[in-house]
């Protein structure tokens, strides 16, 4: 299959942005620097361009019960203008996409999904939903940004988006942007403060613009992945996918397990009845070395796990990971070793998330 | 394409790096386009000294932010320096690939091995082709 390419892909190169492919997409990885780029969302504020990731719609009287269904986290009780992160699981309760859900009206909403899932969700949400759901794929006209970072509300600001400052986390609202019509959304992978701006593919260019003359920081899929591991947000295909448990993830609270009733949840209780074989950690490495995805774990010699994303952590200047254990042997504070080009390197579970950037940047305000 | 720094007096390998003989001995680095592409390098890893490295293949790793890369040997010989220094800053690659940022120095045990190399107008040649 063709690569694809966002509406932004000719300013990319123009920034100078170093092009890779990721999820089906021509994306740029870095501009000035990974390091740096981490540096520009931590202390003032970074903007990616995150249209490769795809929207799917649902209208109509079936909509709701249809991803009430469709959806680990709850449905029918999140308020219009209100965000959700879920899952869409399988009947095996693995996880096909993690995703985010967006309550437009009563009966209008969407799903932001992973670009490389796009089609994969779409076959897996028509074979489980009735015509009166409404599916709708609005990925190819639809253009995202985020903007992270904690000057982000004042640049929004700056370009005329006056009313981002009043979002509650984890909501959003239409906006008027300088003439173009968006929907700013106080959400984000970054484990900072931000907003994420879904938009026509044919105004992006001038906001995108905009943003960048207000100050922000052009910023690529290697910061994207560096900030979202220090902040220990999974990433579909590393710590999930169609064989993981929501709950072997870690992510509990945005499974309904009480309410039940979605695809999967049985098999999610099973599994969790049988006992989970393992377990995902946090873990930092102690010795001198990077922990890298797909690299054994040990413990006293003895392979235990696996990492799922490694890379040096540039807010703590020291290597930290994901990666899953045996359940018993998976507690914080257990010494670990990473095999590194087969050396077994010190390294020792910690809590997640490794970065608190939120509370630091509040904690710098008082 | 971009602007590189490809000095005159060194030899290059297809895999970026760079030799720099006088006599016998020899300093290896990697190039400032190898530099460029890989982005800021976080960690190295270089043999011991004594110890000895075989043309073409790999004696080390540098490591980005993002990947793994291996360095290949442009040369055989016995390692008699590494730069020590890097272990705490390996940005000194990002910053002067030809100086600060060298990696290792062999004592060469054959230097007719130097003339398989590229000179720099074929390396540069060699960079515009990849870039294409």
């Amino acid at each position: 299959m063709a690569l694809r390419r966002t509406p932004l892909y000719e300013a990319h190169k123009e920034l100078g942005g170093r092009i890779v492919e990721f999820g089906g997409f021509e994306m740029p990885v870095q501009y000035a620097g990974i390091k740096e780029e981490h540096a520009a969302v931590r202390e003032r504020a970074g903007l990616f361009d995150v249209s490769h990731m795809g929207q799917i719609y649902f209208s109509g009287p079936a909509a709701v019960e249809t991803l009430e269904k469709l959806l680990t986290c709850p449905v029918a009780t999140l308020k219009h203008g209100g965000v959700r992160y879920g899952m869409l699981c399988n009947d095996d309760g693995g996880v096909v996409d993690d995703v985010t859900l967006y309550r437009i009206g009563e009966d209008l909403l969407f799903l932001c999904v992973n670009a490389s899932n796009i089609e994969k969700d779409l076959k897996w949400i028509q074979s489980h939903s009735p015509a009166g759901a409404g599916v709708v794929d609005r990925s190819p006209e639809t253009a995202m940004l985020a903007l992270q970072g904690p000057s982000s509300t004042k640049l929004l600001s700056a370009i005329g988006a006056d009313e981002a400052g009043s979002l509650g986390r984890f909501s959003f609202a239409p906006m008027t942007i300088g003439g173009v019509e968006a929907l700013v959304s106080s959400t984000g992978y970054t484990g900072s403060a931000g907003y994420e701006i879904y938009l026509g593919a044919g105004d992006v260019r001038r906001i995108f613009d905009e943003l960048l003359a207000a100050g922000a920081e052009p910023c690529g899929l290697g910061a994207r992945d560096t900030l979202r591991l220090e902040a220990a947000l999974p990433l579909y295909g590393h710590e999930l996918d169609d064989e993981t448990s929501p709950l072997e993830a870690g992510l509990e609270r945005f499974v309904k397990r009480e309410q039940g009733g979605f695809i999967g949840s049985v098999a999610i209780e099973d599994r969790a009845v049988q006992g989970h074989a393992r377990r995902l950690v946090g873990f930092e490495v102690e010795g001198r070395g990077i922990a890298r995805a797909d690299y054994p774990i040990l413990a006293d010699g003895e392979g235990i796990g696996i990492v799922t994303s490694g890379a040096p952590s540039p807010t703590l200047g020291k290597a930290v990971g994901l990666g899953y254990v045996q359940s018993a042997c998976a507690e914080v504070g257990r010494e670990i070793q990473i095999e590194i080009r087969g050396k077994g390197i010190d390294a020792r579970i910690v809590p997640t998330p490794f970065v608190q950037a939120r509370k630091k940047a509040k904690a710098r305000k008082r | 394409m971009a602007d590189y720094e490809i000095p005159d007096e060194n030899f290059y390998t297809r895999e970026d790096e760079w030799v720099r003989h006088d006599g016998d001995k020899a300093v290896i680095g990697i190039t400032d386009y190898a530099q460029d592409q890989l982005g800021d390098i976080v960690f190295v890893e270089l043999p011991e000294v004594g110890s000895s490295i075989q043309m073409g293949e790999t004696f080390g790793v540098v490591e980005s932010v993002k990947a793994v890369s291996d360095l290949y040997a442009p040369i055989t010989g016995t390692v008699l320096e590494v730069n020590a220094d890097l272990v705490e800053a390996p940005d000194a690659i990002n910053e002067h690939c030809y100086g600060d940022g060298w990696l290792i120095e062999v004592e060469c045990s054959d230097t007719g091995e130097l003339e398989s190399l590229m000179n720099s107008e074929d390396y540069i040649a060699f960079i515009k082709e990849r870039e294409e």
